[in-house]
């Protein structure tokens, strides 16, 4: 692997559905996938103009781009082909409520199969919170087009009107006869393939009947039993065990190595290619004391520390030049200098944010086998956890020199990812000690490989300048975010005068996504911003928000918000060391408002979040429990890089690559949450997996002013004080 | 390589193994029995809990050469002839999981001290359950499930 590879992560934000990307199975193997019955697919309209005269039935005449499959078998089961994988965030059982929606079929006779590159179509990847807005509209439209054709089915075995024809529970009646078929015995014998586009016409939200209820999550039963299978548990016949041996540091070139102790332990297998030293052992221990008896030595460089980190960051990118550094700015209105210079409220600011990590409880883990002499199948087999199962696909197939289609990527339901597992780092290393060993092999990375060679959440600074009238009307904003990134730079607020600006810069650390990408640090860098004005300005929080926002979606969540927490100013007098903040943000179509109760020792000085409500709107509400699960978790994920997460770093190493030294939040953290959902079905529904996370840091930091009269300027805020 | 006889969920088992590797990838590995999680290897987030002579225990942190004379009951043993015991039902119930790696760990946890506390404080639940991580943040819905199932009047 190459030191590019190790080092740089994309930051993956949005993207577009990739039309080039082509249908990743030979189309003569198409139906043997899935047996009679119907198969519907979605391509956009684009696409079939391209292949015109290809629209309708037809076997061997699929177009390239198709997002997704539905299948619907002879005995009515309704399979689901979709690239996007399940983490908990509950996709499998929200997609598949959209899908029983539209056909008209029970939600437990759909089976949605999920990140399997031999099975579903090309997937980007799961992250953005694209799936909601995106996947679950193409699935409707798939599951509308097919119920549209079994009523056609229907209308010419029996030569009726399809407008006297009704589709529900699986079957097609015709309302003025007594007579009636099962989806399945419609499709009996039948080979069909349909491939549409458009939009067909949908079923309201307001006329939901699965979709918007709190269906539990599928397949739950397997979760609360230990039955179900995530990547680590996965096991195949002849298995082995592999461990790595790891450099001392990053940028580590390797010295010296003596390898004659392992070797002498029974069972062992050394893997060693470059700067690649891997040990292969018929089980776990002893593979990793094989690795412990290894004796490498390493040239690590010097490196910085979080010491220099920020001056590191702020000088930003070595290749993007100087004065002001970074690209153009994201907006620019007006000009900020003058009207900053002339106003009587004004406030600079700089936050801080360090890296934290996702620290997803399964850690990466992959099992991968090569097909022995004469096998059928891919040349190469992985089950791993990943966000971005074609992805590693790729990453293998550049790895071994392979095509495509001879790399097979499974994704089973995994132990989370919140962002960090978008790469294949163990998916490539299993593969390696697999092919020269000629055996499967399970590679689980320890918690502290997961903590040191994995990625982290950016670290930033961010600067803001702010003024306002003596009217409480924002007059100038500026914001300039120095290598956190982007995401939700832009200021909600009605403010003429601004300037933002992302600030590419060198990380000392390998950095990636994390979710909800850089809006957290932006939201807690412009929410404590706000606070502060609105004291300056001897307003109200909520008021001195209100008075600057016209955007009605973020006024509705700050109202509901403040409503349910009985928000009262924190001019008002509370009880001592006691404090209310609130905070409020958008992005990617969710919108959030959170309100909180801080209690501060007065003897230790330390911080407790006593209680936090947040009100949320997504649009239309297609799994409300499931929701509200996001958003709970996302607060109770948020208090620890709010608090006192953050990844201690010197000269190449990671100096608290443990649980013991890595404060996570546990039971004893959890705040008592309330959560209002604002239903909008009038709207289309967006994702929720990530932006429920921005609001609780700046409202914390802002009720821990209002209890204190102290502002806390970095993330985390409190690490010894928590 | 040792020889060891292992007493898990009720039956005996022969393993080879070396007596470093810990009872989690004993289970894991030789048993098959993939309810225990490996998390962090130091008995700091609770994915690996059984039951060790009915406690709460880290088995991560127990060498198989010192898991022979007792009694292991692992996730999954609590479900008797199809039906859930009340903290497995409780947690389906609240919805109290979202990817579900700790899931195991937290119902082990819950059952350990339900059996032995059966009607538990708040301050009673914070300790049992302190030692075990939940990235997704599930810990209210957790809370919510345990006392679902001490209400139920069922066995944990």
């Amino acid at each position: 692997m190459s030191a590019r590879n190790l080092y740089e992560v994309e930051m993956i934000d949005g993207g577009a559905f990739d039309p080039a990307a082509p249908l990743q199975f030979p189309r003569r193997d198409f139906l043997k996938l899935f047996g009679s019955g119907l198969v519907i697919g979605l391509a956009p309209a684009s696409a079939l103009a391209q292949e015109s005269g290809r629209r309708g039935f037809g076997v061997h005449q699929l177009p390239q781009n198709i997002s997704a499959w539905i299948h619907i078998a002879p005995d009515s089961r309704v399979t689901v082909f979709t690239g996007k994988v399940e983490v908990g965030q509950n996709i499998r059982t929200s997609l598949a409520q959209q899908v029983a929606e539209e056909l008209g079929v029970p939600f437990d006779s759909i089976t949605m199969v999920m990140g399997d590159t031999a099975r579903t179509p090309y997937d980007m990847g799961t992250f953005g919170s694209m799936t909601t807005p995106r996947m679950g509209p193409e699935l409707r439209n798939m599951a509308s087009a097919a119920r549209d054709t079994l009523i056609q089915l229907a209308a010419d075995r029996w030569h009726a009107d399809t407008a006297a024809l009704q589709a529900t529970n699986a079957r097609v009646t015709d309302t003025t006869a007594s007579r009636s078929a099962t989806y399945g015995e419609l499709t009996q014998g039948k080979e069909l393939v349909k491939i549409v586009s458009g939009d067909p016409a949908l079923t309201p939200a307001t006329q939901w009947k699965v979709a918007g209820t709190p269906v539990p999550k599928a397949e739950i039963r397997d979760f609360v039993t230990g039955r179900h299978v995530y990547p680590s548990d996965v096991t195949r016949p002849g298995m082995m065990h592999g461990a790595i041996v790891r450099p001392a540091g990053y940028r580590a070139t390797l010295q010296s190595l003596d390898t004659s102790a392992a070797e002498k332990i029974p069972g062992v297998r050394i893997v060693h290619d470059g700067d690649f030293i891997g040990i292969v052992a018929p089980d776990y221990a002893t593979a990793h004391r094989a690795a412990d008896a290894v004796k490498a030595n390493w040239n690590v460089p010097p490196q910085p520390s979080n010491a220099e980190l920020f001056s590191i960051l702020k000088k930003g990118s070595s290749d993007s030049g100087n004065e002001p550094p970074g690209r153009a700015p994201e907006h620019q209105t007006g000009n900020v200098p003058a009207a900053y210079a002339s106003a009587p409220i004004k406030l600079e600011q700089e936050y801080t944010v360090q890296y934290i990590q996702h620290a997803p409880l399964e850690p990466r883990a992959a099992v991968a086998e090569w097909k022995g002499e004469g096998g059928e199948g891919p040349a190469l087999t992985v089950w791993t956890g990943t966000q971005r199962p074609f992805g590693v696909r790729d990453q293998l197939v550049e790895a071994f020199n392979l095509k495509p289609e001879q790399v097979r990527v499974l994704q089973p339901d995994m132990g989370s990812g919140y962002g960090g597992k978008h790469t294949g780092e163990a998916a490539i290393e299993a593969a390696r000690l697999a092919k020269a060993v000629g055996k499967p092999v399970k590679l689980l990375w320890t918690r502290e490989e997961e903590f040191t060679w994995a990625y982290f959440r950016p670290a930033g600074v961010i600067t803001i300048r702010g003024a306002a009238n003596r009217d409480g009307k924002l007059t100038a904003w500026e914001h300039h975010n120095y290598n956190s990134g982007g995401a939700a730079i832009g200021c909600p607020y009605d403010v003429p005068n601004q300037l933002i600006q992302y600030h590419p810069a060198d990380s000392p650390l390998r950095q990636g996504s994390y979710r909800s990408l850089a809006a957290a640090a932006n939201n807690f860098a412009r929410e404590s911003h706000m606070d502060a004005l609105a004291h300056a300005a001897n307003l109200d929080p909520l008021e001195f928000r209100l008075r600057n926002l016209s955007d009605q979606r973020l006024r509705n969540v700050l109202q509901a918000a403040a409503e349910k927490f009985h928000w009262v100013p924190p001019v008002s007098p509370l009880r001592p060391g006691i404090g209310y903040g609130i905070a409020c943000g958008t992005d990617k179509g969710g919108y959030v408002a959170t309100c909180a109760e801080v209690s501060v020792d007065p003897a230790t000085k330390k911080l407790h979040i006593v209680r936090v409500t947040q009100a949320w709107e997504c649009g239309a509400i297609i799994n409300p429990d499931g929701l509200r699960n996001q958003q709970e978790g996302a607060i109770v994920q948020g208090l620890g890089g709010a608090l006192f997460e953050q990844i201690l770093f010197a000269n190449g190493k990671i100096l608290n690559p443990h649980f013991a030294q890595y404060r996570l939040p546990r039971f004893q953290d959890a705040p008592q949450i309330e959560i209002v959902l604002l239903d909008r079905k009038d709207l289309p529904p967006a994702g929720a997996g990530e932006i429920g996370l921005i609001g609780l840091a700046p409202a914390v930091a802002n009720a821990y002013f209002a209890a204190t009269g102290t502002r806390l300027h970095q993330l985390p805020m409190a690490p010894k004080l928590s | 390589m040792g020889h060891y006889s292992l007493n898990v969920n009720g039956a005996q088992h022969s393993v080879d193994a070396p007596g470093e590797e810990s009872l989690l990838f004993v289970l894991r590995n030789h048993l098959n029995l993939t309810g225990a999680k490996y998390g962090c290897g130091e008995g700091q987030c609770g994915a690996c809990t059984v039951l060790i002579n009915g406690r709460a225990t880290r088995s991560c942190l127990i060498p198989v050469s010192s898991a022979a004379n007792v009694k292991i009951e692992t996730i999954e043993s609590l479900e008797r002839d199809g039906q859930l015991n009340s903290v497995q039902q409780a947690f389906i119930d609240e919805g109290a999981l979202q990817c579900g790696y700790c899931t195991s760990g937290m119902i082990v946890s819950a059952t350990s001290l339900l059996r032995h506390t059966p009607h538990p404080t708040d301050e009673q639940i914070l300790t049992a359950m302190n030692g075990n991580v939940c990235r997704c943040g599930t810990y209210p819905r957790i809370v919510a499930a345990i006392r679902r199932a001490e209400q139920s009047g069922k066995e944990a």
